[in-house]
């Protein structure tokens, strides 16, 4: 039996606003406990709401981003449930009529092929506060200072067949809305959340099985991860003779699982109406027009200009362009280093490199683009060579500074003076006599191959800091002397 | 539209209300008699009419995106009920 | 003194009749003394009183003072005062000092005036009797064997009671101007969005409006000078320009086109309310008005589409009492669905559960179309109906009530009965049109209401047209036997 999994999913993005979406205060990450939460924020009696313009433009950014279709009337319901994170005991919403309706995005497959995914809506909403289980004996502890922050929750269509669909999409969305600057993109703060739908069926089935909904999946890895464990669990219950049963499900990361939420499975009523608080919000096509002629530039347009501009391959293109942070960055390094190809090459590989075994992100990487495009600058002009670089961008990573600081520091500057390195390829070829021997005594054309070996003596001896060109050339000139 | 005491049991749930066993009844009563004054409205056509959530059919404002609130954590919290390290306490919940 | 008026006041203060002070001070005496009887404050605030009042009359001796400095005044429990209890009659808020004070208490505030404290009212403004409050019903100060209606009966009866010479109100379904026409007084419901709801206590957002309770229709004016006005913190407060509203007062009313809607007077109106009525628009005849007949037709529907919108949008409003942030706690809740329910079914009365119950099925899944919905539709139709009438006339005249008071206790049992006596009331509430509630008769002893109502924003109008007949008449001037 053939297996498809089926995949929607909800992103809930946090707009990059200054005040929250109904009140003045302030959404910064990280304050101390309900300092940022105001009468409003915390449902003092009396207290109203009134709706933050810059959320409205960058709801309205995402829409046409994704060529979706713009609501002209909004209107913000009530979505009414308990909870301690809930101040209000409801929170504002948008059901019947969202401010985004229908749009797509095309996420390019490993195989190179493109495929378009719909979305169904954004809405606007207000996020919940937060509550903290652990700091307290029985009790749990609410903070409230999130609550209110404005939220576009993005629902896609159930168009993915894959964990790789789905993270190619979920990628896509964010380069969208952080090329946009609408949202931070952060995913360990919660700024970028995704609740992933998964479902199973038999190939050319026509009917969806049933779903479950993963929430608390806060990393691009942890998607793909949850995602293939959920489509493997559910395959097998299924293969077991079990059925799937309509949950949701938490992802834990540790286990790298998902597990039932145990709270009582009621069916939620959640008594949906228009919020009588707030109006509808009508926008006209000028406040459109103005919105759209002002959009900065998107991840497709974005990876067709680096393909032009930058002559990178299409592979390197989408990688550099896919994250907002990340082409900003190679963009900076590319017009810092005046090298297009080796920009591309340092980002994609030692930067990338590091930015995994790490576990941070492009944002928050330790080296940024200045230094980085300081860094090849002095491997264009010999300075340093390519090796002697690695060692300079370890150190920039773990203790700081600039490239030219680090070479003068440890004394990296590479060797170029040919009288320096004359005198160490003859004490070379001085020490390795046989050799030396084996070389003259082989034919001409494997004799190239075997420079390597007094290449590498002579680097050893210099501590890498001959240049590898000026070497190559000494070398050669003085071994094919003594051939004659 | 009679309710029954179940009908009740599960509203009062759905709106988080202890209602005392012996006035189940009584709610029960009330609320179908007032369920019965609202059906007068079925009996009217309203197929054509746009529903009307405001009486002025006015349309939202916008509020400029500045931040305009200090903290005043101190005396929000005052006439909180239980209040740990500056965070509202609950019992606990768990997920 | 206590049978002044605000304006009488205003004079007097300016004319160095009297201080602030010694104005403020008398009126404590008088509630410390007489309330006992009608239970009309749920909280006197005397010290901040003295202390607001001895500002205004150094503002006044500074040549600062404006036309409401020194002036006393009760506001309704429902509006948040900063530093004092805000209680909306709930056992539920009793402990809850609010943090912030109301926007219509901030403008009283800086317009001079004294608070003399919070008056009583039905809880969370569910009533129209004032018998749904925690603490105890206020009584009518005309047979304190009756109620002064509700929901602001508390300030009704303390104003008809000379306790205070004006107070606010709000009105969701008749909330200032059925207790207005049960204890003898004039109360205004403005125009939805005229007065900003922010730190007034919601019971149904889309309905719920501030406005005057005084002995006169030039002090409502007055009032409502100080109460009206665009708030930024309000989403549903109108950017409309505030007129002086006591400019227009004494227009005359010739050529006032006044219309009477059948549907106002059905057969089983009370006969001795129906007579008052018809003889104060025999008044407004003399004072040159006509009077033609027109129709509401949808005013029976005006109550099935109000029992649900006003409890539909409570339940949710409401859900914020939860015990966690602020208000009353159950002792020892084992977890958190505990807390909830005991918090909020020992908090709220029966009154505020039943309607809370009322609107959380109403809005319960597939109920939506046929309740919610359907009263919004409905709620459209009577608009229309209000709209369509006052295009033939300037405004619309009929009772504010269709009894005068009735007894403490008598409607208690029956929700549905005390819900009827909103009857003429309510349609304008769902219409969002300002309405005004005068004296025009006594019955038995007891005072008849006439409800003046007029197109959106027309409140000059309407004042003008209730001083006219105060000019004329002095039934606003009665006042119950031992006051």
């Amino acid at each position: 039996m053939e297996w498809e999994a089926v995949i929607g999913l909800e992103i809930h993005a946090q707009l990059a606003t200054n005040s929250k979406i109904f009140s003045g205060a302030s959404t910064a990450f990280g304050a101390e406990p309900n300092t940022q939460a105001c009468a409003v924020d915390l449902a003092l009696p009396g207290t109203l709401p009134v709706f933050n313009e810059e959320a409205l433009r960058m709801a309205v950014k995402f829409g046409l981003a994704i060529d979706a279709n713009i609501g002209r009337t909004s209107v913000f319901d009530r979505k009414n449930y308990f909870y301690p994170d809930l101040p209000k005991g409801y929170q504002t919403s948008q059901l019947f009529f969202p401010i985004v309706g229908e749009g797509h995005v095309d996420i390019t497959l490993e195989d190179g092929t493109t495929k378009r995914v719909g979305v169904t809506r954004a809405h606007l909403e207000e996020d919940a506060g937060k509550s903290l289980h652990d700091e307290f004996p029985g009790m749990t502890g609410i903070d409230l200072n999130r609550a209110g922050t404005p939220l576009l929750e993005i629902v896609s269509e159930p168009d993915m067949r894959s964990a790789e669909e789905a993270v190619a999409y979920v990628r896509k969305i964010h380069s969208i809305v952080t090329s946009l600057g609408i949202c931070d993109g952060n995913m360990a703060e919660g700024s970028f959340r995704c609740d992933c739908n998964v479902s199973v069926r038999l190939k050319g089935e026509e009917e969806f099985g049933t779903r479950t909904e993963t929430k608390n999946i806060n990393s691009f890895r942890f998607i793909e991860k949850a995602i293939k464990g959920e489509i493997e669990r559910q395959i097998d219950l299924i293969e077991d003779g079990g059925r799937v049963v309509q949950e949701t499900r938490l992802y834990d990361a540790n286990k790298n699982e998902t597990r039932s939420m145990r709270s009582k499975e009621e069916a939620n009523d959640y008594r949906y109406f228009p919020c009588p608080d707030l109006l509808p919000i009508v926008i006209d096509e000028d406040y459109i027009d103005v919105i759209r002629d002002n959009l900065p530039e998107l991840p497709d347009a974005r990876k067709a200009r680096f393909i032009e501009e930058y002559t990178l391959s299409d592979y390197d293109a989408m990688v550099l362009s896919g994250d907002h942070h990340m082409a900003t960055y190679f963009e900076t390094v590319a017009k810092t280093a005046k090298d297009s190809k080796l920009a591309a090459n340092w980002v994609m590989g030692e930067l990338s490199k590091h930015l995994n075994q790490n576990d941070t992100t492009i944002a928050d990487s330790p080296v940024s683009a200045d230094q980085l495009g300081g860094l090849l600058v002095r491997i264009k002009d010999n300075t340093i060579s390519g090796n002697i670089a690695k060692k300079v961008f370890e150190a920039m990573w773990s203790e700081g500074g600039t490239a030219d600081e680090i070479i003068e520091a440890k004394g990296l500057k590479q060797v170029t003076d040919t009288g320096a390195i004359e005198k160490t390829v003859d004490e070379v070829i001085a020490n390795c006599t046989k050799q030396v021997e084996q070389y003259t005594s082989a034919e001409p054309e494997k004799r190239g191959k075997m420079i390597g070996f007094f290449m590498g003596q002579v680097m050893k001896a210099t501590g890498g800091k001959a240049n590898p060109g000026a070497v190559t050339g000494i070398l050669k000139k003085k071994l094919d002397a003594l051939c004659d | 539209m009679a309710l029954d005491r179940s009908d009740v049991e599960k509203i009062a749930h759905l709106a988080r209300l202890q209602i005392d066993e012996q006035d189940i009844p009584e709610y029960t009563k009330n609320l179908s008699s007032i369920l019965d004054l609202v059906d007068q409205m079925q009996a009217v056509d309203t197929s054509n009419v746009e529903p009307m959530a405001n009486a002025l059919d006015a349309v939202q404002r916008l509020r400029a995106d500045v931040v305009t609130e200090e903290n005043n954590r101190d005396k929000l919290q005052s006439v909180a009920p239980a209040v740990e390290n500056g965070l509202f306490q609950v019992p606990k919940v768990i997920e | 003194m206590f049978d002044k008026t605000l304006a009488e006041l205003a004079q007097g203060l300016e004319n160095g009749d009297f201080s602030s002070v010694e104005l403020t001070q008398a009126y404590l005496d008088r509630i410390a003394a007489e309330d006992g009887k009608y239970n009309s404050f749920i909280t006197v605030t005397g010290e901040q009183a003295l202390e607001q009042a001895k500002a205004a009359d150094e503002a006044r001796a500074t040549g600062n003072a404006g036309a409401f400095t020194g002036l006393p005044i009760a506001h309704k429990d429902i509006f948040c005062t900063e530093g004092v209890r805000t209680s909306c009659a709930s056992k539920m808020l009793d402990n809850f000092v609010s943090p912030y004070n109301a926007t219509v208490v901030n403008k009283f505030n800086t317009a001079g005036a004294v608070m003399l404290g919070k008056t009583n009212m039905d809880e969370f403004a569910m009533g129209s009797s004032n018998e749904s409050s925690f603490y105890g019903p206020s009584k009518n100060p005309w047979d304190t064997d009756r109620v002064p209606g509700g929901s602001s009966g508390g300030s009704a009866a303390a104003v008809a009671a000379h306790l205070a010479p004006a107070a606010t109100g709000t009105d969701t379904g008749g909330s200032i101007r059925q207790p207005a026409a049960l204890c003898g007084i004039t109360g205004l419901k403005p125009t939805y969005g005229r007065v900003s709801r922010f730190g007034m206590i919601a019971f149904a957002s889309s309905l719920d409006q501030g406005g005057p309770m005084t002995r006169t229709a030039e002090d409502a004016a007055m009032m409502l000078n100080v109460m009206a006005g665009f708030d930024p913190n309000d989403s549903t407060c109108m950017q409309k320009d505030v007129p002086d509203y006591t400019a227009d007062l004494s227009k005359p009313l010739t050529g006032l086109k006044i219309g009477l809607p059948k549907e106002f007077f059905p057969d089983d109106l009370n006969p001795a309310v129906a007579q008052q009525v018809q003889a104060a628009i025999k008044e407004y005849e003399a004072l040159g008005a006509t009077v033609k007949e027109v129709s509401l037709p949808n005013t029976a529907l005006a109550i099935p589409a109000y029992y649900i919108i006003a409890p539909s949008e409570a339940s949710s409003n409401l859900s914020r009492f939860d015990g966690v942030r602020y208000g009353y706690r159950c002792e020892n809740p084992v977890d958190l669905e505990d807390l909830y329910k005991r918090s909020r079914g020992e908090g709220f009365g029966p009154e505020v559960k039943r309607r809370i119950m009322v609107g959380a099925y109403a809005l319960s899944e597939g109920f939506y179309d046929a309740y919610y919905k359907k009263a919004q539709q409905i709620r459209r139709l009577i608009k229309q109906d209000y709209v369509n009438a006052l295009n033939d006339v300037d405004v619309i005249m009929g009772p504010t009530t269709p009894h005068p008071a009735f007894k403490l206790g008598e409607k208690t049992s029956d929700p549905v009965a005390m819900y009827m006596e909103d009857i003429f009331t309510i349609s304008l509430n769902l219409a969002g049109m300002p309405g005004i509630s005068i004296p025009c008769g006594m019955t038995e002893g007891l005072p008849v209401g006439l409800q003046i109502i007029g197109n959106y924003f027309a409140e000059e109008k309407l004042l003008n047209v209730a001083h006219q007949f105060q000019v004329a008449t002095d039934w606003h001037k009665k006042t119950p036997q031992g006051i």
